[in-house]
């Protein structure tokens, strides 16, 4: 299945990330592949950083962890195998900082992501303007490389960044870093309307989306929801982080059929 | 000031420099770079700026000749461009006057920066205070305990020091928890970046306001002795103390330009800060969004870095220091930890000057050249700030030295 296929008008797409190698590489598996189980529709998995600095506390402690855990960028590409290995069919979009990727290599970060069955990039500290090489690459190995925009981004910047990306569009919800908020934020279905009115590609929102109902009501607006620190967080506390993972992911994905 | 004609202010320096952020930075960074493209233009704001660098900064700094220093090797005369003299104790004070300033004339009223050493947190609370603007300082919690008069003193002046627990909790991490700062409250927020790095436009600005010394040094060279320096030193960090002496000499292929980065405690020990000095773990990548040189294991993160100084502390390099490398223009070297403080003391005791634990890092550099050069070489060190602040880190390093077998 391919990026383009997960957004249909009927089906608000359920797109949570996590972080590859948290608490540790093999849990981190069986916790993704519940989420798909429980009805996740993509998955984004997290390659870490040791400075995530678009990311809050929950995803920070996360990566640190991993890292202690030894996840390098080859680990991660190797999660990704195992996971196809298992009959996990759900698009993967890796979610990586700019910095590990360039120390592997680009070019060879990208082949192998492809050959590993990653479907899409999304790199929080590469904007569109710095992304020539990598959007080639990413064209050559049918890799969707999908850029952000934010709640103060100008309508020009929109055009620019809604041209530039493939596969969705990554609306980050709130100005400010990742993590789990009360409310969503007041402006947001302005915000979605504005990139609509310039472009046909679908929309996913993240940040700050925290709950069922905060989920059910960014349905309403957008084609897919990004779900990150919440699943962070319920998967920390629990005693059985795998079936938690997966209680969590359901709960999202029945508040989205209410749709 | 003399309006000298400006270099232009562009994203990249050679391959190096760039803009690699977070989307929601991307219209504060453009915003920025228009405000700046119009102020430095601007004859009123360059008058207002050199105005309060003369009457409040305390502008021009001096050079002093080390005549006992330079006797005591016999070779090199080292002249000292004397930025600890400036308002506040270093050089920071030219740049965070020069943003405050743009913050101001922007209509931001929030004032947000990191500090290592503290020198740059300082600064900015000092002209925070002079302009009325409200100042938080991002520190990391290790900085803090080995700088704390400089904590006093920001908080003394008004600013509100927020201790970073995350991460290495040195620098890198008080910028990673800056820029967190700032994407979350990016409409009324200033980020005031204290070195000549990070993302376009913040090298060329920082390298712009940091200029002044570089020109000054380059009248007061011709009027102590004539003619221009033979070697120009500076320690490195993020570098905009170098890049500001450095910039009025780089069209003089008779200069010299010498970086110092920190060697800490030697780079085969691989606990240091010597981006371009160690060939294993410094390679370009980026960090802080720009591309330049950056201490980083094989799989692409970042290292934890040491040195004595706090201020050299840091993982990556301002990118124009990465092209003047490259380019051959400048050349980079490190001092270790034992040979800046070293440094430290024979300057105390020669000179009656008290160096910055940053600066002796070149101060180090200087003694190590002086001996091999005949006495009509000029070596002119910049001083880039003074080293009341490292009391503590200094008395502790001699009595481990003494106590070392």
């Amino acid at each position: 299945m391919t990026l383009a296929q997960l957004f249909r008008p009927t089906h608000t797409a359920l797109m949570p990330y996590f972080t590859l190698g948290y608490p540790d590489y093999a849990t981190s598996l069986d916790i993704i592949e519940a989420c798909a189980r429980a009805g996740a529709d993509a998955m984004e998995l997290g390659i870490p950083f040791s400075d995530p600095l678009a990311d809050g506390p929950t995803i920070q402690h996360s990566t640190h962890v991993a890292l202690e855990q030894g996840m390098t960028v080859a680990r991660c590409l190797q999660g990704v195998r195992d996971l196809r290995a298992r009959g996990v069919t759900i698009p993967f979009i890796l979610m990586s900082y700019l910095n590990p990727l360039l120390a592997y290599g680009l070019p060879d970060f990208v082949a192998h992501a492809a050959a590993a069955g990653a479907n899409g990039l999304i790199i929080p500290d590469l904007p569109p303007d710095e992304g020539e090489e990598l959007r080639t690459l990413c064209q050559e190995h049918g890799l969707d490389l999908v850029f952000l925009l934010a709640p103060n981004s100008p309508p020009a910047r929109i055009q620019q960044v809604a041209r530039a990306s493939s596969g969705f569009i990554y609306l980050v919800s709130v100005t400010g870093v990742t993590g789990a908020r009360d409310t969503l934020p007041p402006h947001l279905p302005a915000f979605v309307q504005r990139v609509r009115a310039a472009t046909q590609k679908p929309l996913a929102v993240g940040f700050g989306i925290a709950t069922p109902q905060q989920a059910a009501a960014v349905g309403q607006l957008a084609d897919g929801v990004i779900v990150g620190s919440a699943l962070i967080k319920a998967v920390t506390a629990a005693p059985d982080p795998v079936a938690a993972a997966q209680a969590f992911v359901a709960d999202l994905r029945r508040a989205l059929f209410r749709k | 000031m003399p309006t000298t004609t400006l270099p232009p202010l562009t994203a990249r320096f050679g391959p190096f420099g760039g803009q690699y952020t977070p989307e929601i930075l991307i219209p504060a960074l453009q915003e920025l770079e228009e405000a700046y493209a119009q102020a430095r233009e601007d004859p009123a704001f360059q008058t207002e700026l050199a105005t309060l660098l003369r009457d409040y900064v305390g502008r021009p700094t001096p050079i002093t000749y080390a005549a006992r220093l330079s006797a005591h090797f016999g070779g090199a005369r080292i002249y000292l461009k004397r930025e600890d003299l400036a308002h506040s104790g270093a050089h920071k004070i030219n740049n965070a006057l020069g943003q405050a300033l743009l913050a101001k004339r922007m209509g931001k009223r929030r004032i947000i920066a990191e500090t290592g050493a503290g020198q740059h947190g300082v600064a900015t609370a000092t002209v925070s205070a002079l302009l009325g603007l409200e100042c938080v300082i991002y520190m990391g919690a290790v900085d803090m305990a080995r700088q704390a008069p400089n904590v006093q003193r920001m908080r003394l002046l008004g600013a509100d020091v927020r201790a970073v627990t995350s991460g290495t909790r040195t620098l890198k991490d008080a910028i990673n928890e800056a820029i967190r700062d700032w994407v979350t409250h990016v409409e009324d927020t200033y980020y005031l970046l204290g070195s000549a790095l990070g993302p376009h436009p913040y090298p060329s600005m920082v390298r712009d306001f940091q200029s002044v010394i570089g020109r000054e040094a380059r009248m007061q060279m011709f009027e102590a002795i004539g003619r221009l320096p033979d070697t120009i030193i500076a320690c490195v960090g993020g570098g905009s103390n170098a890049i500001g002496i450095f910039h009025a000499f780089v069209d003089d292929p008779d200069v010299a330009l010498v970086g110092v980065e920190a060697g800490g405690l030697g780079i085969e020990s691989g606990r240091h800060a010597a981006r371009f000095g160690d060939p294993r773990l410094g390679r370009p990548g980026v960090l802080h969004g720009c591309y330049t040189y950056v201490l980083q294991d094989e799989d692409g993160q970042i290292m934890n870095t040491h040195s004595i100084s706090a201020g050299l502390d840091y993982a990556a390099v301002g990118p124009e220091h990465a092209q003047l490398r490259a380019l051959g223009r400048a050349e980079y070297t490190y001092a270790t930890d034992d040979q800046a403080l070293a440094a430290f003391q024979l300057l105390a005791r020669m000179e009656g000057i008290l160096p910055a634990l940053e600066s002796a890092h070149a101060v180090a550099e200087a003694i190590r050249r002086a001996p091999q050069l005949p006495q009509d070489h000029v070596l002119l060190v910049n001083l880039s700030g003074r080293g009341d602040k490292d009391l503590d880190s200094v008395l502790q390093a001699l009595a481990q030295k003494e106590t070392r077998p």
